[in-house]
């Protein structure tokens, strides 16, 4: 296992209380696997995927454990978090558009950069990896500016994962693409695995057809809870979650060209996360709720590597 | 590039060809006939040399012609340097008056901006995110920039010159020297100058510590530094990309205070009796020169302007986005 | 077909910025302190019997506790002065900043929402403007003109302060102007006056208030330099004619600290006091700013 998460839970400090964002989830991912992470939007995705990097001012570690090689992550710790990242953590940010500084010329802030957390520079292999994406190596020496906004994403790309990282967490990156370069950053993730860049990945997206295309593992949370997670081939065509039932038969084909489709298309709102009731979070929207969903379902393995969190499933 | 020093220029020019408008157009807009009635209300030293000046004026002013001949004819006048005679300080030309009095001026507005501005800088950047200095560092500078200029001076002049009698209070140089290129004189220039500058420095050092503060926060949020806090940078770093960059708007920033500056300049003159612009503008004033007033007005203007434009060029040199933007070479 | 109702889960913003605004301690301080003073230029004139410039006893007197403030050279009660001072400072302040105020989201709103030939007119006028020296252009107006009332030098102010304003608010106009519900407005037929009334300027109030401040500020800062320099209003006292006078009098040679520092005290309290206050509303209005 590369990465272990037990019953994790990070919650958001505002003025009316705790937003319970993630609120003891645990799964894990195996050496080279790469793990797709769905669900509406605020369920908690990016909460999880922060927790695993860099928890932001209002976030607030409340339990539960990171395990990554073998070493638990001290992820409540800004500080002592800091050697984990980039070396065996590392993010490709949603906002990669304007993710390098500006005012500085490519290749100096990743020398800059690296020189900083007293790593030297391996400039073959930065120029093996630039071919790679097919980047020009004279981007090294432009300002972000310079370069369109596709390249741009290719860089921080490769930016990210220069150090081998063992994790690599991608969120949303491809919202804002169109479909033929989501695509080409699909294949490439692929390539940056297939050959030993990193080690395992946690790719987020709203859209089950993308990650239908790049995950392994598809995960599926619902209001700060894991729902299901299984096999991709088993979430897209035997999903046994009701709530993973309903995403699958509201997307037009999985797996087909236009991938646009985002989740919404179920009835009804997500609970609040701030005092939650207790019980099955979902039980308002489900179709087939009964009594005992007034109990919290427990994330119950019921085949092999197929985890589901419904008293109806188990 | 072209397009932007085009436009900055335009604008330029623009000011300039308004500012000498306005500057032809207001004594005519005065009722009556009016280098007899700034004449009549102006303090001239010598009374003899009253019919002289009518006659120069009525020559230049030139009302015999048309107003547009009127109008190219002042601009003759300013490109051949001429801005008049001073009334209060007949027969000396104003343009005598302002050259005399314009290195006093740069002397106290140079040094006084570029190290308030630098140190300012500095100071905001550390304040930034850092509980305890901000804590002191944005009180004080609030204070400061609330402080009219010439409050602060008067305040120095009083405390360090007349309570503590460390520092002279008035004059440019002692009434007993006489300007030349010597040692004494040049300490003594510099001991007069002491005062004014460090005034001006105070008030205008808030400002910048205030700018910079904000602008920098803005600066550590941004993305890159999230980036670089989520790729385990150190915090110096970041710190430094962001200052490098926050720097960039306080050179804007610069630009649109220099009136203020210049301003602040001019009302601190006048409480220590510097002999630069301020203290003609004053004399004008009191004496009802306005000749003398006008020439320090398109005076003001032009050098605000240069110095304008010298930002402009900086702000190219130092963001190299301006640079690679305006090159076209985008992809 | 199912179709999602997506309620409109805006939070309530004017309860949680009242909530910060009452925790907000750079905006209590500031406040405070402007209302004390603006308590004592407004009521304080009523409880003065005499005109401020009336010679009421002893010249050169330092304060007593019949003139709380002391006397000038000319046996003038500064007190009297100082609380007449106070009330034209904040005229000049406020009319100044509401006149600039005005002007700036007049062109900035014309500006920006328009876009076009007209923004570009606008904004190639506002530059000319900015970088004009204010004060040197008020010198020749005032210096010709004439100043007598504290209104005629609040309006020439505000005439030549507002183009910062100007700028920024076309800043944000134009980032508002393609907002969904300004689209929405424009499609059913709205006139772009009304737009900017009802749609744009109610959404960006906040940073108006804002802007409005640091006008009023930078007004009476002005003011006070064009006071000393002999350019102030002849028929009112303000804290900056104080100023003018005690210079012109030699007030700091005779050692009369009570004549001239008072007024700066009162000007640097006020301008301070918007300040601060204007950061604690920033700050109020603005959650990115609460952290830390
Ligand atoms: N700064 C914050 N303060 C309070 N609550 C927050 C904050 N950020 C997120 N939340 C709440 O936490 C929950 C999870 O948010 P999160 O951003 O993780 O969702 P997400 O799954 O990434 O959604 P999306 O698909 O829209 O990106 C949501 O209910 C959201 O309202
Ligand atoms: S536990 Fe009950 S409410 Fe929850 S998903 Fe299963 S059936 Fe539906
Ligand atoms: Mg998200």
């Amino acid at each position: 296992m590369t990465l272990e998460v037990d019953d994790l839970r990070v919650y958001y400090r505002t003025l009316k209380g705790d937003v319970q964002a993630l609120d003891g989830v645990s799964f894990g991912v195996k050496d080279g696997e790469i793990l797709g992470l769905a669900g509406e939007s605020g369920c908690g995705k990016t909460t999880l995927g922060k927790a695993l990097i860099r928890l932001d001012g209002r976030m607030k570690h409340v339990g539960g454990s990171v395990t990554l090689d073998d070493q638990v992550l001290p992820i409540g710790d800004d500080v002592k978090m800091n050697p984990y990242r980039f070396k065996q953590v590392s993010l490709i940010p949603q906002y990669s558009m304007s993710a390098m500084n500006p005012t500085r010329k490519i290749g100096r802030m990743v020398r800059e950069l690296l020189d900083s957390r007293k790593v030297k520079l391996d400039l073959d292999e930065l120029h093996n990896r630039l071919d790679l994406v097919e980047l020009p190596r004279e981007v090294l020496g432009k300002y972000p500016i310079e370069l369109s906004g596709g390249m741009k994403q290719r860089m921080v790309m490769v930016i990210s994962t220069l150090l081998n990282p063992s994790l690599l967490i991608a969120d949303e990156i491809t919202s804002a693409l169109d479909v033929s370069t989501q695509k080409a950053v699909v294949t490439t993730l692929k390539g940056f695995r297939d050959r030993g860049f990193v080690k395992s990945m946690l790719f987020i997206t709203h859209d089950i057809s993308l990650t239908n295309q790049l995950a392994d593992t598809i995960m599926v949370m619902y209001a700060g809870k894991l729902a299901e997670k299984a096999p991709a081939g088993v979430v897209v065509n035997a999903p046994k979650h009701p709530y993973t039932q309903l995403l699958i038969s509201s997307l037009p084909e999985v797996g087909v060209r236009y991938a646009d489709k985002r989740l919404t298309g179920i009835p009804g709102n997500p609970p609040s996360l701030l005092n939650p009731v207790p019980g099955c979070r979902f039980r308002d929207r489900c179709p087939l709720a009964f009594d005992k969903c007034a109990e919290e379902p427990p994330p119950v393995e019921v085949e092999k590597d197929h985890v589901v969190a419904c008293w109806k499933a188990a | 590039m072209r397009r932007y020093f085009g436009r900055k220029l335009l604008v330029y020019g623009l000011t300039f060809f308004m500012a000498v408008t306005v500057n032809w157009l207001v004594p005519r807009l005065m009722p009556g006939d009016p280098v007899a009635s700034m004449l009549a209300r102006a303090r001239v030293a010598q009374p003899e040399a009253q019919e002289a000046l009518r006659v120069y004026y009525n020559n230049l002013f030139g009302f015999d012609q048309p107003w547009w001949q009127q109008y190219l004819n002042s601009w003759g006048a300013l490109f051949r340097g001429d801005f008049g005679i001073s009334l209060w300080a007949f027969p000396t030309p104003v343009a005598d008056l302002l050259t005399r009095a314009v290195p006093y001026s740069l002397a106290l507005l140079i040094p006084s901006i570029l190290i308030s501005w630098v140190i300012g800088n500095r100071l905001g950047a550390l304040a930034a995110r850092r509980k305890v200095l901000d804590n002191t560092v944005l009180p004080v500078s609030y204070v400061l920039t609330a402080t009219p200029y010439l409050w602060l001076a008067a305040l120095m002049a009083w405390g360090f010159g007349i309570v503590w009698g460390i520092f002279p209070v008035a004059g440019g140089y002692s009434f007993s020297m006489t300007p030349s290129f010597t040692w004494p004189f040049f300490v003594d220039l510099l001991w007069h100058w002491v005062l004014p500058f460090a005034s001006l420095f105070l008030v205008a050092l808030g400002g910048w510590a205030i700018g910079m503060r904000n602008v920098i926060i803005y600066e550590l949020e941004s993305d890159y530094a999230n980036y670089l806090s989520a790729l385990g940078a150190p915090q110096k770093l970041i710190r430094r990309y962001a200052f490098r960059n926050a720097v960039l708007p306080q050179i804007t920033g610069l630009a649109l205070q220099l009136g203020v500056l210049v301003a602040g300049a001019l009302v601190t003159e006048i409480v220590f009796s510097y002999p630069g612009l301020g203290s003609l503008i004053l004399a004008a004033i009191q004496n009802k020169d306005f000749f003398l007033l006008q020439g320090a007005f398109l005076f003001i203007v032009l050098g605000v302007l240069i110095a304008n434009f010298i930002i402009d060029v900086i702000y190219v040199i130092v963001d190299p986005r301006t640079r690679v933007g305006m090159a076209g070479a985008s992809a | 077909m199912t179709t999602t109702t997506v309620e409109p889960l805006r939070p309530p913003v004017r309860w949680e910025a009242l909530y910060f605004a009452l925790r907000n301690t750079k905006l209590l301080v500031g406040m405070g302190i402007i209302l004390i003073l603006l308590g004592i230029g407004v009521i304080g004139p009523f409880f003065i019997d005499k005109p401020p410039s009336e010679y009421v006893g002893m010249q050169m007197q330092p304060p007593s506790g019949e003139f709380w403030l002391g006397t000038n050279t000319f046996g003038q009660d500064l007190w009297a002065q100082f609380v007449h001072g106070l009330r034209t400072t904040f005229l000049v302040g406020a009319l100044g900043g509401g006149i600039a105020a005005v002007i700036g989201m007049a062109i900035g709103f014309l500006a920006g929402y328009k876009g076009g030939w007209i923004d570009e007119i606008l904004t190639m006028f506002t530059n000319v403007v900015l970088v004009l020296p204010t004060l040197a252009v008020l010198f020749i107006l005032n210096a010709y003109i004439g100043v007598r009332g504290a209104g005629m030098q609040a309006l020439f102010i505000g005439l030549t302060q507002w183009p910062w304003a100007a700028r920024s608010i076309r800043a944000q106009t134009f980032s508002l102007r393609s907002r969904d519900f300004v689209d929405l407005a424009r499609l059913s037929g709205v006139g772009s006056g009304r737009i900017i009334m009802r749609e744009i300027a109610p959404n960006m109030s906040s940073y108006l208030l804002l802007t409005f401040i640091l006008l009023f500020g930078g007004s009476i800062l002005i003011a006070s330099s064009l006071d000393f320099i002999g350019l102030g209003p002849t028929d009112a006292v303000s804290l900056g004619l104080m100023l003018q006078q005690a210079h012109q009098w030699s007030a700091m040679h005779l050692g009369l600290w009570w004549w001239f520092i008072p007024p700066g005290a009162g000007i640097t309290l006020i301008v301070g006091a918007l300040y601060v206050a204007n950061v604690g509303l920033d700050e109020v209005f603005n959650p990115k700013l609460r952290e830390l």
